[in-house]
């Protein structure tokens, strides 16, 4: 892989990391101009400016067909980071309306900064094609989360969830620095590409990139909360205010899963048939260990938890597949993943906002006190259980067909299997929803304009993508060809 | 006239089914409307039956007034009717009775409507058996014709006694025997269903008029992965009709929810149940079993008419031992119905024995036609006169009457009419068909039909017990003054019947001659050799 | 452009369920008359196109396709053939017959007729699908808003737990079958889910043979087999009457075809190796079903019960792959399917009346409700196989076609109709004669004109199938026609 030597036009690639940097730098601005109340409008700003963004990567920052390594190499500008920047994009802009109207978040300045500056890192690592890069790119996405999750210093739990989220995330980072150096060490490259080619010349030995490659597994799979790395997610996630958490598990996963399979694509194709195998069995424990624990859950958010553990499981299976169908489906999947989880954590922050209690018994009665919300919730969860018409049904068809194809089958019947418990807690939540009855039944249940309009984005989203989805499959398909 | 010729069958076996509907159609009350407007949609078949008599060719073996329409082609089952001299008695039975019955009827208070539809109903069903020439449809009609009678006995029964269940639980006799009849006959023609089906498997038709063309002859059976010899299957096919229609008839051992069906029924069910219904059987037996297996029915022969003989016999003892009157008529079909399938039989046997002269064979087929037409005169009758003294005295036990004949001489005279007819006295009908049978069978079957002829001597004592407990000995002092003679409508239910007992047993020519031709038919076609 | 009926009558009720929606929840009458004329429209479309079916040319009429996700070859593909036709009208007269029997439920009617609608739109779905895909996409949908209509408007002591029982079964099912399709899918090679290519993918006998058993008992399920047949009357008893209805009706049926569908018409091989031990788990279904069914007390508990016994009957006529077993069954879908749903609307109508469903506490209903009790006689007399009734002309053929492959079987099953008579008699006795108990002495009262013609519209059409089985039985021979074509003209 050449690298495209330096001329102004590679800023076009780069357009959309700008813009971002303009946004925050407007919102540092009007955060110090705008007085207490008036703050929450910073939450339109950002949205607009996420917009914005949104609409710059989309036509200004179109790489071509076949990519460039750009910047001395640091990047790569290919349809992959393509893609995915729309995720990440889409996301951080419905966080920030789900944001808008959190109690002590949505009229924080910081918030958004902080979220922007991680959507930046994001966007990065959906690019970056370096060690260095990516390490940094990481890193960048990573510790304003780490602030993110705590940012409620005056609630124990969100204290604790930040702390423990940095604690384990440095440790993780550490190791996967260590596999980093490790690489760099075997190839004297830290572009990787580069490194890839110096692997595949056969002088170094297959034990010691086995090894590089279990320890930056480790840290990419604490970025997706796979197991045995997924411990910290339920506590973080719990603690953490509602659209943080919802951030966390659908636009920082999948900023995880594009580095994870951008890395493992690129670099060890030497030795898949021994990556393969090792995510195979990953994937099933991750699915398996996050719907079980799943089913005794209680409080609404760790429900959430423990179910995106098991769908960064589902996620993974597409990746075993190691071919164009496969990586097409785990974008796919992403994508409408980040839609439908989006929409639970936005029904419980907005469920929180006025009941101020996120167990699962609280949502007794919902559908009688706000038939529309219950309705959302019955769309996100359905989803989430992979029902049609929903995004959730296509995207975990797409997955184990992928790995039906490449030989997987005994991975998809413990996926399947693992759906079916899936199916079994997400019925239970809307089952209290939909048939318990409770006494505050009567009393009104108000959702700002923010929330309605976030909702009402992501529920047309997942029937949208979850019927009609052709297209968004073609995207999926144009990121998987960026690195076959 | 010719369209009313070509759907002639048609027309008498749906007009009750189609008057039954107008009748659902209309309000419940008044009662007497439906009353009236069943008796007079009952008697458009009797009318068409009539014509249908005089049009019928009786020089012509074979089917008559054949029709044909498509019904079930997906498995080669049409709508296929005809008559030959043997269904068109059944069909003057069953059209002669239906309107009578109705007529006896009048006196039902409860539910009308649905009583008289249920009637309507019954008779298509009877009706429809006796017409049709498709196996299938056979057993259609066979089937849907329990329905109606089941529900009459449920629910129109006697609505007093209790039978003790197995395990102590007790429920209303009526349930019983109602119970009783739809599962017993259920159950034996679950036979007759897989055996109807093994046949249209292999033969690829339910066309009678082909299958005793192809079925008898038949000698490899591909198309069923059975790993017998076709003999075997054959056998057991062949018993499987034979249990149907066996219990249909009924021959003992399978005749125990007879008595408890006719004793529970309304006394217009037992009188189409002892009527028409026992005919079933028998007519099974002689449209069914004797054509499709001639080879079998020869070999079994003798068994046939061992289980024959005991249902003369132990009908006749049983009749004897009752205590209720009903019963004791109950008891009486079991014993007459056994001649008939004597008859069918000796007729069976005759068929594979060269020896044995085809004449004594026709003349006991003769004589079995003739008893089931008689004894659906005479079983009515007395089921009629049993319910009319019921109706008045609400008992029917036999110690609880006496010597009423000079409170009701007029009902006393009827009744000892039709017990005569009944035990077979010369001059009336039932001495004609019995005797037929006996000297039919007697070259062919002569231990048997000594045997039965001890049973024929217990009718007399039987019939005779009943009429001197009703009529005769010291006259029971409760009855005076609360006892009325029959009235004119009940006269006009029995008249017809006691004309007919006379008239048969006087002429019987008329009647012999269209059944003569079909048994002839029959014979030939059945003769193995 | 020929007029799209078969999507007209897919969306119908999706539409119309999103119109619901829309109306306010409190105004229930609009609720109810909107869902009654969707039903209706939807019920007219469906004997349209049903009467507009012409047998004599055969084969898979209405086709529409237009491309869905062409990467993966998946087309929205829809059809007709014989089999088929029947059912869509089953499922539009189960419906429009539903929304009649629910015009008295109160608890949020909007909600209640909005995700029965989603339920008819993918029953609906399934059986017009041609491509694979989609059949799996309508599955679905007809699977999940059971859990709620169940869980919610249900009976109240077993509904959580039937309905979460029934969804996971069929969940298990049908992924369990979604496996084997992907494994189809990819073996063929073809890039298409359409399932009229996909019948000529030729797989090989060994791979038809071990996946057979997968994608037929995964739909299966859905059709009540035996030992998958638990969650069933379960669910019929804790479902509301129109969702019992359904569910019995059209939800069986669904396991039935879709197993037919994609079982035996893709993996024809398969079926041939594997159809001597599904013959024989249907006959357990069918002798052990009615013997079950027989001893229950709850009065929906029998139909239950009953349900499975017939169902074993369909399985058992695709188990025996020949013309006539296949036609029985074919009618037999739609013949049960309509008993099924007039027995469980006269079952709801007694319940609503008596408030127990306890058969010893019943009885003497025939006094205060005759329509009813007609109903279920002729309902009852179907059941029992009688003549002249729809049961007839379907089971005949049945045990027809098991003489022609194993012929002991028939002489097992047939027991079955002894057995289901007993019980159908036992009921009809005790809950429709007899004494009214003194509890019910003048509480009970007759039903709505809506429930009549609900009931009339029923028993209307079991007895024309019964008298006059041409109506159906040509264009379901022109189905197993082709059926019998992908079998290799056995």
């Amino acid at each position: 892989m050449t690298i495209t030597p330096y001329d102004p036009s590679v800023f076009l690639a780069i357009v959309p990391e700008i813009s971002i940097l303009v946004v925050l730098s407007l919102v540092l601005l009007f955060d110090a101009v705008w007085q207490d109340e008036q703050r929450r409008n910073l939450g339109w700003l950002t949205f607009a400016g996420l917009l914005v963004t949104l609409g710059l990567s989309l036509t200004v920052a179109r790489p071509s067909a076949e990519g460039a390594l750009i910047f001395g190499g640091m990047l790569r500008h290919d349809n992959l980071a393509y893609v995915l920047r729309i995720l990440f994009l889409f996301g951080a802009a419905v966080t920030a309306l789900l944001g808008m109207d959190t109690p002590n978040l949505g009229r924080r300045g910081e918030f958004y900064l902080l979220m922007l500056a991680s959507t930046f890192g994001m966007l990065l690592m959906a690019s970056a094609a370096d060690l260095i890069m990516l390490f940094l790119a990481i890193e960048t996405t990573t510790i304003p989360l780490y602030i993110l999750a705590g940012f409620f210093y005056r609630d124990d739990k969100s204290t604790e969830s930040g702390f423990k989220y940095l604690l384990f995330g440095a440790m993780t980072s550490a190791i996967s620095l260590y596999g980093f150096t490790l690489l760099f060490g075997f190839s004297g490259q830290t572009n990787l590409y580069g490194i890839a080619s110096g692997l595949a010349s056969g002088q170094v030995p297959v034990f010691s990139v086995l090894v590089a490659m279990l320890l930056i597994l480790i840290g990419f799979g604490f970025k997706i909360s796979v197991a045995p790395m997924q411990f910290w997610a339920p506590d973080v996630y719990e603690g953490a205010p509602t659209p943080v958490a919802g951030f966390l598990s659908t636009a920082s996963k999948a900023a995880g899963f594009v580095v994870l399979m951008r890395f493992f694509v690129v670099v060890f194709p030497g030795i898949e048939q021994y990556w393969t195998l090792v995510i195979a069995v990953v994937a099933a424990l991750t699915m398996t260990i996050g719907n079980f624990i799943a089913l005794a859950q209680k409080n609404i958010k760790r429900l959430l938890a423990y179910s995106s553990i098991a769908h960064a499981g589902y996620a993974l299976v597409g990746v075993v597949a190691v071919s164009e169908l496969g990586i097409n489906s785990v974008v796919f999947y992403l994508g409408a993943y980040l839609l439908t989880n989006l929409a639970a954590f936005g029904v419980a922050a907005t469920f929180y906002r006025v009941v101020g209690s996120d167990e699962i018994a609280a949502y007794a009665g919902l559908s009688r006190r706000k038939p529309g919300l219950a309705l959302v919730m019955l769309v996100a969860f359905l989803s989430l259980a992979g029902m049609p018409p929903f995004a959730g049904f296509i995207a975990k068809i797409v997955v184990f067909a992928a790995a039906v194809e490449a030989g997987f089958v005994w991975l998809v019947v413990i996926g399947v299997l693992n759906s079916i418990v899936g199916l079994y807690y997400y019925l239970r939540v809307l089952n209290v929803v939909y048939h318990y009855r409770s006494e505050d039944e009567e009393k009104p249940l108000e959702i700002t304009p923010p929330y309605a309009l976030a909702l009402v984005l992501l529920v047309a989203g997942i029937i949208v993508v979850g019927t009609l989805f052709a297209p968004f499959f073609g995207l999926g398909n144009l990121a998987a060809l960026a690195l076959f | 006239m010719g369209l009313i010729d070509n759907y002639l069958l048609s027309l008498i076996l749906f007009t009750p089914a189609l008057g039954a509907l107008v009748l659902v159609f209309l309000p419940s009350e008044p009662r007497s409307l439906h009353r009236w407007g069943a008796l007079l949609i009952s008697l458009i078949p009797l009318a068409l039956t009539v014509y249908l008599w005089f049009q019928f060719d009786r020089s012509l073996p074979g089917f008559q007034f054949e029709e044909s329409a498509i019904w079930y082609e997906a498995i080669q089952s049409s709508y296929h009717l005809g008559v030959d001299g043997l269904s068109l008695t059944m069909v003057l039975l069953t059209t002669l009775l239906t309107p009578l019955s109705i007529l006896a009827s009048f006196s039902i208070q409860d539910r009308v409507k649905p009583y008289m539809v249920l009637f309507l109903f019954l008779e298509t069903g009877m009706l429809g058996v006796f017409l049709a020439l498709d196996l299938l449809i056979f057993f259609v009609f066979y089937e849907v014709g329990l329905v109606p009678m089941f529900f009459l006995i449920n629910q129109w029964g006697s609505e007093y006694g209790e039978r003790t269940l197995f395990g102590g639980v007790k429920v209303q006799a009526r349930t019983y025997a109602s119970f009783k009849f739809m599962i017993y006959t259920m159950g034996a023609s679950l036979g007759l269903l897989l055996a109807i089906q093994l046949i249209g498997v292999t033969a690829g038709t339910y066309d009678l008029v082909r299958l005793v063309e192809i079925w008898p002859s038949l000698t490899v059976i591909e198309q069923v992965p059975l790993a017998l010899p076709v003999s075997t299957i054959k056998s057991i096919a062949f018993w499987a009709f034979v249990v149907a229609f066996a219990l249909k008839v009924p021959v003992w051992p399978f005749h125990t929810w007879l008595p408890d069906a006719h004793t529970e029924a309304p006394t217009a069910g037992s009188m189409i149940l002892a009527g028409v219904l026992l005919k079933l059987g028998g007519y099974g037996f002689l449209r069914l079993v004797l054509p499709l297996y001639p080879t079998e029915s020869y070999q079994f022969a003798g068994a046939l008419a061992f289980l024959a003989v005991m249902a003369i016999i132990f009908g006749a003892f049983g009749a004897f031992g009752q205590k209720d009157f009903k019963r004791l008529v109950a008891y009486s079909s079991i014993n007459h119905m056994g001649f008939v399938v004597l008859g069918i039989a000796a007729a069976a046997f005759a068929a594979g024995s060269p020896q044995i002269d085809p004449l004594d064979a026709n003349i006991a087929l003769n004589g079995a036609v003739l008893q089931m037409f008689n004894h659906g005169l005479s079983a009515a009758g007395m089921f009629f006169l049993v319910g009319v003294i019921y109706e008045r005295t609400h008992t029917r036990n036999l110690e609880d009457y006496g010597g009423l004949f000079p409170l009701i001489p007029a009902y006393g005279g009827i009744l000892i009419f039709t017990a005569m007819a009944s035990l077979g006295l010369p001059g009336l009908n039932g001495f004609i068909s019995e005797f037929l049978v006996v000297r039919g069978a007697w070259a062919i079957f002569p231990v048997f039909t000594a045997v039965a002829m001890l049973g024929l001597l217990f009718t007399g004592a039987y019939v005779l017990k009943g009429i001197k407990h009703v009529l005769q000995g010291p006259l029971n002092e409760k009855w005076v003054g609360h006892l009325s003679e029959i009235n004119t409508r009940e006269i006009f239910v029995i008249a017809p019947l006691m004309v007919l007992m006379l008239q048969l047993g006087v002429w019987p020519a008329w009647l012999l001659d269209v059944i003569n031709g079909a048994m002839t038919a029959l014979f030939q076609m059945n003769a193995l050799f | 452009m020929q007029f799209p009926i078969l999507s007209v009558i897919v969306f119908t009720p999706l539409l119309s369920a999103l119109i619901i929606l829309l109306i306010p929840g409190e105004r229930k009458t609009e609720v109810r008359v909107t869902a009654l004329a969707a039903a209706l429209l939807a019920f007219l479309l469906s004997l349209w196109m049903y009467f507009n079916y012409d047998t004599a040319a055969a084969g898979y009429q209405y086709i529409e396709k237009y491309t869905w996700l062409p990467a993966l070859g998946i087309s929205y593909h829809v059809g007709v053939d014989g089999i088929s036709a029947p059912l869509v009208l089953l499922t539009g007269l189960v419906m429009f017959t539903g929304v009649l029997i629910s015009w008295g439920i109160d608890d949020r009617p909007r909600e209640f007729f909005a995700f029965l609608f989603i339920l008819a739109t993918g029953v609906f779905g399934v059986f017009v699908a041609l491509d694979l895909f989609m059949l799996f996409f309508f599955y679905e949908i007809a699977v999940f808003p059971m859990y709620l209509l169940i869980a919610i408007w249900g009976w109240k002591q077993t509904r959580e737990y039937a309905a979460m029982k029934l969804t996971l079964y069929l969940f298990i099912g049908s992924v369990v079958s979604m496996v084997g399709a992907l494994v189809m899918y990819f073996a063929a090679g073809m890039n298409t889910f359409d399932m009229l290519e996909l019948e000529k993918a030729g797989f090989s006998t060994g791979f038809q043979q071990f996946w057979f058993p997968f994608v037929f008992l995964g739909f299966a399920v859905l059709g009540g087999i035996f030992p998958f047949h638990n969650w069933s009357p379960d669910g019929h008893v804790a479902a509301p009457t129109a969702v019992s209805m359904f569910h019995a009706g059209v939800l069986m049926k669904l396991g039935a075809f879709a197993a037919l569908r994609v079982g035996i018409m893709l993996l024809p091989e398969g079926a041939k190796a594997h159809m001597w031990w599904i013959i024989l788990l249907a006959l357990v279904n069918v002798v052990y079903g009615a013997f079950i069914a027989s001893v229950q007390t709850d009065f929906k508990y029998v139909i239950g019960f009953s349900s499975v016994s017939h169902m074993g009957l369909v399985m058992m006529g695709f188990a025996t792959l020949s013309r006539e077993g296949l036609i029985g069954a074919g009618v037999q879908m739609f013949s049960h399917g309509a008993m099924t749903a007039l027995f469980f609307a006269v079952v709801g109508m007694v319940y609503d009346q008596a408030h127990t469903r306890d058969i010893p506490r019943l009885g003497g209903i025939s006094r205060v409700m005759p329509y009813a009790t007609i109903a279920f006689i002729i309902g009852g007399l179907v059941s029992m196989g009688m003549p002249g009734f729809s049961g007839f002309v379907a089971e005949f053929p049945i045990f027809m076609g098991v003489w022609k492959t194993y012929p002991w079987i028939a002489v097992v099953a047939v027991v079955s109709i002894v057995v289901t008579a007993s019980y159908i008699m036992r009921i009809i006795r005790k809950v429709f004669f007899g004494q009214v108990p003194d509890e019910h002495d003048g509480h009970l009262s007759d039903n709505t004109r809506l429930d009549k013609l609900a009931l009339v519209v029923l028993s209307l059409v079991l007895l024309i199938l019964g008298i006059y089985p041409s109506v159906m039985v040509p264009m379901v021979e022109t189905g197993v026609e082709n059926i019998l074509r992908l079998l290799g003209g056995a």
